[in-house]
């Protein structure tokens, strides 16, 4: 077969699969969801009451202050930046991203040194979830124990009774998959949305 | 713990359950059996035979079947640089990104075509939505086909029938096989909560500082992730891959892509035993990467259950290793990703191997240098057979009998090429490059972690690329002039002469005349046999890479034991 012909079929076949594979298929898909999951497949956007977009329901938000409980560690700050100094242009895009530490590395260890005593220092016993930074630094989730761990510190703030934030806790903690596959996670952000709705 | 092991167990039960009927669905798509898909998909087929200029199917030999796939690949590889480089103008791109630079373009490019997608960039501020599904989730089916076909081929050739069609084995490996899969799976995914969308990223203020905004990134990801983990290719649509909630949001996302993950690979073998009309044969093989697979599970596993015992002196009790996981994953589901990726070529990850202890970074490297613990998209199973040659070559020395394999006598040019693109090419591939890397390396390594550590990261790329996997030790500074292009080589030669050798073998035992059995025969579908089988991928796959296992990761462990710092 003379390489012309070789070529043209190689070309030929490329574009065919191309169109198949590359266009129509994701195309019909896009359309699909958009159609019949319109908030999945936005993102699962939770809105406050006037509509207004205010995280995802699958994506963590940074807490520090003392009135909400906090979520894990994370390298990117959960993909957030103040708009008005925004050099790296982080809300141009979003990003994501983990520390990439080795266990044998010191740093992560000075690292875990500091949040444990931060933890400490806040009340809050430590637990591995909260010390570790999560994979994605997106992780909308922190363990039912690293929860509870800080029920004592949110109740004196909010003049909560402990027994009130064990109850959101239980129902904002999303199981394991037919209760055999994964691990239980509170939604922090969820959590803490529950927890303004209960003060207001 | 229990529970952990539990989700284990049941995982790799319904991942060998399914390999039956897949197999034998893959075997009547490839011998041209009916199947209940024909009737949509006979006309499509036609169409695309017609669109694509192939009035005639003719078959193929090995060196017309192998020049098939490299010009068929050297033309996407070009096309889907094209629109790396024009990005900037094409449509779907909300982010505004312009084109990357020349390097990483073309290691991108070379990275999806050969089936490996290892990534040098982040997705979110890389590459448009339009390069994200119309170039790089184009080689996801294009490069997972190629794998399939040259398998079924390979497999064709070893039980002495012509090698067939590669535009013909190309079009049905996506027709048939990954295009209808995708699209059932994809419809599942969204459902469970992948976005599906061409709009650009939610901007929203942050519940505890409303000063403060998040971006939230989205994107067509759904349709993307399915054929990431089906195909092999590991090439996330975000940076952080299957770690990020989009890509893997729940327990239910985290079965389905670890299914689909090793589905091809492991079915392939069935596939080969309906071929050869041998399936004991083929759940014997089957045997040896499942067991290994358990093994190195169990190995990673309980490291990561374990946790880093200086951590845990902090925290003041036992704890497992969470850094780089997600809690909706945790130990159990992060460890058997991590085997699971690496086991079968592909690449994607839901924790950040930088961060497993050293027995996830032992057995992750392991993997990748063994490659046949099921393997990569097609070429694991054909490299597992290549192996059985082998075996079948030193047995026959031991015995001193003219080896044969199904009923074909082994000869010099069959060991020569088993050996070749299994002894020489990866080593070459890997090490060769790596020592070059760590001569320099202020220079070149981009090194992230200290001390032993450090040498696993570099040997994992090249490892990575050489074996077509395409996760990585992600600390290290890959993005650079030098990595991007000496990986272009390890990935280049891992795929393109072990594909070409491979291809020549299948060719030379098609061509032989069948030899019939007799009492003296030494017979391939025993149990002794598949011993000696394990044996020989042990001591000629493992040995080789011994060294840097116990520069690395074994001697991390020692480091770790002793104490940090």
């Amino acid at each position: 077969m003379s390489f012309a012909r070789e070529a043209g079929r190689a070309i030929r076949s490329t574009l065919v699969l191309w169109v198949i594979t590359a266009l129509i298929y994701p195309l019909v898909m896009v359309a699909f969801g958009q159609i019949a999951f319109p908030f999945q497949a936005n993102g699962s956007i939770l809105t406050n009451a006037q509509g207004q977009p205010i995280g995802s329901a699958l994506i963590g938000q940074p807490f520090t202050s003392d009135r909400y409980f906090k979520s894990r560690p994370s390298t990117t700050s959960y993909s957030t930046a103040d708009p008005t100094k925004d050099e790296a242009g982080v809300l141009k895009t979003g990003i994501s991203g983990a520390s990439n530490l080795a266990p044998s590395n010191p740093d992560l260890l000075k690292r875990i040194q500091e949040t444990t005593a931060q933890l400490k220092q806040a009340g809050i016993q430590p637990t591995a979830d909260l010390v570790y930074t999560s994979g994605s630094s997106l992780d909308p989730h922190i363990t039912p124990q690293g929860a509870r761990a800080q029920i004592a510190r949110v109740a004196r703030i909010r003049r909560l009774q402990p027994n009130q934030l064990e109850g959101l806790i239980n129902q904002n903690t999303e199981s394991r998959f037919l209760g055999i596959f994964g691990e239980p996670g509170v939604n922090v952000l969820k959590l803490n949305l529950a927890l303004d709705a209960l003060n207001s | 713990m229990l529970q952990g092991w539990i989700q284990i167990a049941l995982t790799l039960m319904i991942v060998v359950a399914i390999t039956p009927f897949f197999g034998q669905y893959m075997a009547r798509v490839f011998m041209g059996q009916r199947t209940f898909l024909d009737p949509v998909l006979n006309p499509l087929d036609r169409a695309i035979f017609l669109l694509s200029g192939m009035r005639s199917r003719e078959e193929m030999t090995g060196w017309q079947y192998s020049r098939a796939v490299l010009y068929s690949n050297l033309a996407m590889l070009m096309f889907i640089y094209l629109i790396f480089m024009l990005q900037g103008v094409l449509p779907f791109n909300p982010t505004g990104l312009r084109a990357p630079s020349w390097d990483l373009a073309l290691h991108t490019a070379i990275s999806f075509v050969t089936n490996t997608n290892q990534q040098h960039y982040s997705g979110e501020t890389t590459y448009s939505y339009f390069s994200q599904f119309a170039a790089l989730g184009f080689m996801m089916f294009t490069s997972a086909a190629t794998g399939i076909a040259v398998a079924i081929a390979f497999i064709r050739g070893l039980t002495g029938r012509p090698l067939g069609n590669f535009y013909v084995d190309l079009t049905q490996a996506i027709t048939r096989i990954l295009l209808p899969i995708s699209m059932v799976a994809a419809l599942v995914f969204i459902a469970a909560g992948m976005p599906e969308t061409l709009s650009g990223p939610a901007i929203v203020p942050t519940l505890d500082n409303p000063a403060v905004s998040q971006a939230i990134a989205r994107g067509p990801v759904a349709h993307f992730e399915i054929i990431k983990e089906l195909g092999e290719n590991g090439g996330g649509f975000f940076g952080i891959n299957s770690a990020h909630p989009f890509e893997n949001p729940n327990g239910l996302t985290n079965l389905i892509e670890l299914v689909a993950i090793l589905s091809i690979p492991t079915s392939l073998i069935i596939t080969y035993g309906i071929f050869a009309n041998n399936l004991k044969q083929a759940w014997l093989v089957y045997s040896i990467p499942l067991a290994i697979l358990v093994g190195f599970i169990v190995i990673a596993a309980i490291g990561e259950y374990q946790g880093n015992p200086a951590v845990n002196a902090l925290l003041g009790s036992e704890a497992p290793n969470l850094e780089g996981k997600e809690v909706r994953f945790g130990w159990a589901q992060s460890a058997l990703f991590a085997v699971f990726t690496t086991a079968s070529m592909c690449g994607a990850v839901n924790s950040l191997h930088d961060s497993l202890m050293p027995n996830g970074g032992f057995v992750t490297l392991s993997n990748m240098f063994l490659q046949i613990v099921f393997g990569g998209q097609g070429t694991g199973t054909a490299y597992l057979f290549a192996y059985l040659i082998l075996a079948v070559f030193v047995t026959g020395l031991m015995v001193g009998r003219t080896p044969e394999f199904l009923g074909r006598k082994i000869e010099k040019q069959e060991v020569v090429l088993a050996s070749f693109l299994i002894l020489l090419v990866h080593p070459i591939a890997i090490l060769i490059p790596a020592a070059i890397t760590l001569t320099f390396p202020e220079q070149l390594a981009g090194i992230s972690n200290p001390g032993f550590h450090g040498l696993s990261q570099v040997i994992y790329e090249y490892a990575s690329a050489a074996a077509n996997n395409g996760s990585g030790l992600e600390g290290l500074g890959d993005a650079t002039l030098w990595w991007n292009l000496s990986t272009s080589f390890s990935l280049l030669a891992g795929r393109y002469i072990p594909i070409v050798a491979l291809l020549l073998l299948a060719d030379n035992m098609s061509r032989k005349q069948p030899v019939p059995a007799t009492a003296g025969t030494l017979r391939t579908d025993t149990g002794l046999f598949t011993g000696v089988t394990a044996g020989v991928i042990l001591i000629l796959g493992a040995l080789t890479f011994f060294p840097v296992l116990a520069l690395g990761p074994v001697a991390e462990a020692f480091q770790i034991a002793k104490g940090i710092g």
